[in-house]
């Protein structure tokens, strides 16, 4: 029996490129997200490039009513049931700071939301005995920075809560591979300037799966971000505050 | 919907364009987009200005790629116009399939090959892409709008090889091509000289054909060159999968100076032997040598290059030697010379392709070139031949009539579809085809 994966965010361009593979390689797609009339083109696009199935259904960071509809889904799925999840939102800082009310959005969409999903599946996963949850974060969630510290913050919660949903499933003959991709190149990126070693969806997706083959637990794709990261979460506090990196 | 004010360029890097470009990734968003108003332009490449509008809005549709239907039986495929023919081919031939017509790049969109109305290397035989075409969806401003040659004919022949001024290519359904295996046999032969390039293509069986001519031998070696026919046979890829080598910064203008071309032809052509030579190649490395090389365009320095590609009508080829002739004489450096026999088949009002020759002609952008472009043009309406837009930078409106007979129809459609000219590109300003 193939994997099934639950997809949330699945229309986002790195998504897009993962489910190729996975489609490739004929596992089952249920696709989650908010465009269902655009999501059954992705989904037709999985059947054609060689998916067991491949079905949308609604997912709404925002909207809890729709959690219950892909639990259900993901129950009634035979075999291994996995998930990834790609969604977040990214507003400038600037929006934010004028009003403050945009928070709870982001912290829904990249945090609390897909959390709720997670959160239902981790009794699936442990009763079937395997499954592997895929989420991804951000570098930005390393350290709190000027530029998008409330998206950093969100990022951030989320790091920690897949770094315990791995200790929690783990037991169980589950795995958690949480992905911290740099400057990507996507519909969320397009046009905002500054960006530098942008990474294609592509070359996300191919890291992302060659780590899941590994069993990694926690990736920077591409790899150099982890030496990036690693200099900016050394420098001093008293140093990072002033800089605008 | 996101906007990047970029400064963008066709194939050939002489022409350039500033302007807002959005990449929509869902139909909503490239609604969106298209509202702003502005072409739909693809990977660009085109060698001109046929998918720039300086100081505009366009819509670049690479992430609008998703196949959307297969049927493994009959071999149709519904595709959006964003995908690249390079990724219909590795996805389908394995399955026994492959597009139809493929121009000589696997990185052109198939909303590119269809407002180009591209051809191939078996022109002669099967015609141009747009015959292949069963449909085709435009996203106009009520909505997405399948046309076809039944539903309606005008607009679906202005839509092929109509530099997309009939609405944004959404999507289109293809007729695909039954392949035997996913192997080429190619035979290469020796050709002494234009005469006997041109009996050699005449008396040519083969199903793929292309003549590689050295454009900088002149006299009684004019047209000297190697002609690769190639017939499709069983088995699976051979090789490795290609992993295209960067060009990493802009070549130094002597790269492709007169004597370092000169020396590169005859080293190419002395790899054939006299008795010729047979080989068995990958489809991807017979049908897109170049892009084994990606952004070879580099190679002709920041400057940037012009591609010439003729036509004329298979009883005139003593005036494509005369053509060519121009060109060796113009002592501009071209080591990509391509010669092929075309078929009549075409698709549209302006398709490129007539019963004849076409040769194409790489030509780094330097002084001298827009007068040898404009003699050459000349030549080519006087064998009553025209040039091609998808490679076009340089023509003169005052050509088009002449180069195109049914400008008029085309105008007439385009007119309806887009009244108010939004869709507008560089090309079709620069060569006034939308206006009188």
């Amino acid at each position: 029996m193939a994997e099934t994966w639950i997809v949330l965010g699945a229309s986002s361009s790195m998504a897009r490129a993962l489910v190729r593979r996975l489609a490739a390689r004929g596992d089952g797609l249920i696709l989650a997200g908010r465009d269902l009339g655009d999501l059954e083109r992705d989904a037709a696009d999985a059947r054609v490039r060689g998916a067991a199935f491949a079905e949308t259904i609604r997912f709404d960071a925002r909207d809890l009513a729709c959690v219950a509809s892909i639990l259900a889904r993901a129950g009634a799925c035979e075999g291994t049931v996995s998930a990834a999840v790609f969604v977040g939102s990214m507003p400038p800082q600037a929006e934010i700071d004028a009003d403050p009310g945009l928070i709870e959005g982001v912290v829904t969409d990249s945090f609390t939301g897909p959390a709720r999903v997670l959160q239902g599946l981790a009794p699936i996963i442990e009763a079937r005995g395997a499954g592997t949850v895929i989420g991804v974060g951000s570098v930005a969630g390393d350290r709190g920075r000027i530029g998008n510290y409330v998206y950093g913050a969100a990022k951030a919660a989320f790091a920690t809560y897949l770094s315990g949903l791995r200790n929690r499933l783990g037991r169980a003959g589950g795995h958690v591979l949480t992905v911290k991709p740099g400057f990507t190149d996507t519909a969320m990126t397009w046009g905002i300037e500054g960006m530098f070693l942008v990474a294609s969806p592509d070359k996300v997706a191919t890291d992302i799966l060659s780590a899941l083959e590994k069993q990694r637990n926690v990736i920077y794709t591409p790899f150099f971000w982890m030496g990036i990261m690693g200099i900016i979460r050394l420098i001093p506090e008293r140093v990072f505050k002033k800089l605008s990196v | 919907m996101q906007w990047k004010t970029a400064d963008y360029a066709g194939w050939g890097r002489a022409l350039r364009a500033k302007g807002r470009i959005a990449r929509p990734e869902r139909v909503s968003a490239l609604k969106d987009a298209l509202a702003e108003g502005g072409p739909a332009i693809g990977n660009r490449r085109s060698y001109g200005d046929g998918a720039l509008n300086d100081g505009g809005a366009a819509t670049e549709m690479k992430r609008m790629d998703r196949l959307l239907a297969f049927a493994p039986e009959t071999g149709v495929i519904e595709v959006e116009a964003g995908a690249t023919i390079g990724a219909l081919l590795k996805l389908l031939a394995p399955q026994g399939w492959m597009p139809a017509v493929m121009p000589g790049t696997g990185l052109a969109t198939i909303g590119g090959c269809i407002a180009n109305d591209v051809h191939g290397k078996n022109h002669h035989g099967a015609g141009s892409f747009g015959q292949h075409v069963l449909a085709v969806t435009l996203m106009t401003p009520a909505g997405p709008r399948e046309v076809s040659p039944a539903s309606d004919p005008a607009l679906f022949r202005a839509t092929m090889g109509g530099q997309g001024q009939t609405g944004a290519i959404l999507s289109a359904r293809l007729q695909l091509m039954a392949i035997p295996g996913q192997r080429m046999k190619v035979l290469e032969t020796r050709m002494r000289d234009f005469d006997s390039f041109i009996a050699a293509l005449d008396a040519s069986k083969a199903e793929f054909a292309v003549g590689w001519i050295d454009a900088t031998a002149k006299r009684k070696r004019l047209g000297r060159g190697i002609l690769e026919e190639g017939t499709l046979v069983e088995g699976t890829r051979p090789g490795p999968e290609r992993k295209p080598k960067p060009v990493p910064f802009d070549a130094p203008q002597a790269l492709l100076s007169w004597p370092v071309v000169k020396i590169f032809n005859r080293w190419y052509g002395s790899g054939v032997p006299d008795s010729g030579r047979k080989r068995t190649r990958a489809l991807d490395e017979f049908f897109f040598p170049l892009d084994a090389l990606s952004g070879w365009n580099r190679l002709y320095g920041k400057r940037g290059f012009h591609q010439f590609q003729c036509v004329v009508p298979a009883d005139r080829a003593p005036a494509l030697k005369e053509i060519l002739n121009t060109i060796a004489r113009g002592g501009v450096a071209s080591p990509l010379a391509v010669l092929k026999r075309m078929g009549p088949g075409r698709a549209g009002h302006l398709s490129f392709p007539m019963d004849g020759y076409t040769l194409a002609v790489d030509l780094p952008a330097r002084a001298r070139v827009p007068a040898l472009y404009a003699r050459l043009e000349d030549q080519v309406i006087a064998a009553g031949g025209r040039i091609y837009l998808a490679k076009d930078a340089l023509a003169r409106p005052e050509s088009m009539a002449a180069m195109y007979p049914e400008l008029e129809a085309w105008r007439a459609e385009v007119a309806k579809a887009d009244p108010a000219g939004r869709l507008a590109t560089d090309l079709v300003r620069r060569l006034k085809l939308r206006s009188a």
